[in-house]
């Protein structure tokens, strides 16, 4: 008999079964609950994008591309940055992943060797701490809080660096805060990276996704370009999560390296995709528009419908969530949420799925219609009613 | 600004200090905003979609093509009012095309609604012909799909 315990990575069955699926676990299967957990966009990829992956397999474009991603796709990749965000790459800086999780995973893993410590403010999106794990590396965690508006400090940047500190992780616009980093704001914490050796790793799929304000890339920083990799893609600025199609962009050294890793993973992004992605970014300016502005309209919704129940929130300022604390009536989020679940059938996700310092918070998604926001917070009023007494 | 109208559009019971939120103005604006949409025959009005196949009540509904003469003067106006006043009839459209009105009325058997083309709309003096299409089913209406429960299929992922 084989023994499992004997030929299995060590540091692969360390790893914690991530937060969130414990809880999305608890979901599966049931019919009866509403929820408000999901982390992506209730619209179906617009229509033209559709059809222009319908027209590639229609032309019998089933092949491999070349393994960084078809020409064209890297050009538009690179022109829309330029014309989203004013940051310039060449397309040869760019490379084409399987969803902005690949691109996350090659970047970290290009850069981190056993002992160097990787910074990651928490809360955030669950996988950046066991890749830096699986790859040797430390996670080095910076809790950001409420009162900060769970922004990253320069302070507590500063004072997490040591001389093992290689790559800043960077998630902002935040999954699960809908926190954003402001262009001053990252100009403190590029004030603190600028002279040092440390790569960051800036995971900007929410880029799009952001309310009053324009989203700025510490990459279009003075001295930050050069030591930047931009994590992206497609699944939420152009609801495309299905189509698993991201990107990285990164000076060249770091970019051939990072092509390297996916070369020998994944071969190339899958080609049907790819001809969906160059349609995203060259036609899809309005669909951008008008899902932010529906976005927009339910953020101030929710925000509104949770200061009326009497729940402390902040407002969130991108992303499509919204952080909560509904850890003030004597139970913690943990609990606030399993209680929700199984007593009104409303789910929401507890903070500390995202990483320490969720105690007291819990992630709700608004990528859902009004109506069906509505009936999950009446029912979230109705469970905080029976705390208050 | 026709934020509100699309809004209300697609939901009708949107109070004016929800859509006051979604759309940051002040609950005051949303109302002066609606009730002038309302003066100006903006908004024309508010239903309800109903799916009556899901009720015993019984009904049929009916699409009537109507060719007319139009009148010296009046154009086809004074005979799509004469239509549109009876209460049967659910909507009307001046078409282009092989025919001139495209008459919707509702009835509760098929009887009622050929007696009402026999008796009421063929009489029309300007009427010079009518063929009614009796409604199956219903899909799909006012940008609603019927009959079919909404699933999310949406993974949770991350």
């Amino acid at each position: 008999m084989i023994d499992y315990s004997k030929v299995l990575s060590r540091t692969v069955v360390d790893l914690k079964k991530s937060g969130i699926r414990k809880f999305f676990d608890l979901l599966d299967g049931r019919k009866d609950v509403i929820g408000l957990t999901v982390g992506q966009p209730d619209f179906v990829t617009p229509w033209h994008i559709r059809e222009a992956a319908i027209d590639s397999l229609r032309n019998g474009k089933t092949y491999y591309t070349s393994n960084a991603g078809m020409p064209e796709l890297r050009e538009a990749i690179a022109t829309y940055l330029k014309r989203r965000f004013d940051i310039s790459y060449k397309p040869e800086e760019t490379v084409v992943t399987v969803g902005g999780s690949e691109a996350i995973d090659m970047a970290i893993r290009a850069v981190v060797e056993p002992g160097d410590e990787v910074i990651i403010p928490t809360p955030s999106f669950v996988c950046y701490e066991p890749i830096v794990r699986v790859s040797g590396g430390v996670p080095v965690i910076i809790k950001t809080t409420a009162k900060d508006r769970f922004k990253l400090t320069p302070e507590d940047l500063r004072a997490a660096i040591t001389p093992r500190t290689k790559m800043l992780v960077l998630p902002y616009p935040n999954n699960p805060t809908g926190a954003i980093l402001t262009k001053e704001e990252l100009a403190g914490i590029a004030e603190v990276i600028r002279d040092t050796n440390i790569v960051v790793l800036s995971d900007e799929i929410y880029a799009e996704m952001t309310y009053g304000r324009k989203h700025v890339s510490i990459a279009s920083l003075a001295g930050m370009w050069e030591r930047t990799i931009i994590a992206s893609g497609f699944s939420k600025a152009y609801a495309m999560t299905g189509w698993r199609m991201g990107y990285l962009a990164a000076p060249a050294p770091l970019a051939e390296q990072m092509l390297k890793l996916h070369q020998y993973a994944i071969m190339c992004a899958p080609t049907t995709s790819q001809f969906a992605a160059i349609e995203a970014l060259q036609n899809g300016d309005e669909d951008i528009a008008m899902m932010v502005g529906e976005y927009d309209r339910r953020r101030r919704y929710i925000y509104q419908g949770f200061r009326d129940i009497g729940i402390e929130v902040f407002e969130p300022e991108g992303a499509f969530y919204i952080y909560p604390e509904v850890g003030t009536f004597g139970i913690d989020a943990e609990e606030f949420c399993d209680r929700l679940l199984n007593e009104y059938k409303c789910a929401i996700v507890p903070g500390t799925a995202f990483g320490e310092g969720g105690e007291r918070f819990a992630r709700v998604s608004y990528a859902y219609s009004v109506k069906h926001i509505a009936e999950a917070l009446n029912r979230i009023e109705a469970f905080v009613r029976t705390l208050k007494k | 600004m026709d934020t509100i109208l699309k809004l209300l559009e697609d939901n009708a019971t949107l109070t004016p200090a929800e859509l006051a939120v979604m759309c940051d103005k002040e609950v005051g604006d949303i109302k002066k905003m609606i009730e002038a949409y309302e003066k100006d025959g903006v908004i024309v009005g508010y239903k309800t979609l109903i799916d009556w196949d899901k009720t015993d009540r019984e009904y049929v509904s009916a699409l009537i093509e109507v060719k007319i003469t139009p009148q010296r003067d009046r154009g086809f106006d004074h005979v799509a009012e004469k239509i549109y006043t009876y209460p049967e009839v659910q909507s009307l459209y001046l078409m282009s095309g092989g025919y001139d009105l495209c008459v919707q009325i509702e009835g509760k058997t098929m009887k009622e609604v050929a007696y009402f083309v026999a008796q009421k709309l063929a009489t029309i003096e300007e009427v010079v012909s009518t063929a009614t299409h009796f409604v199956l089913r219903k899909y799909k209406d006012k940008g609603v799909v019927y009959g079919v429960e909404e699933i999310d299929e949406r993974g949770n992922c991350n």
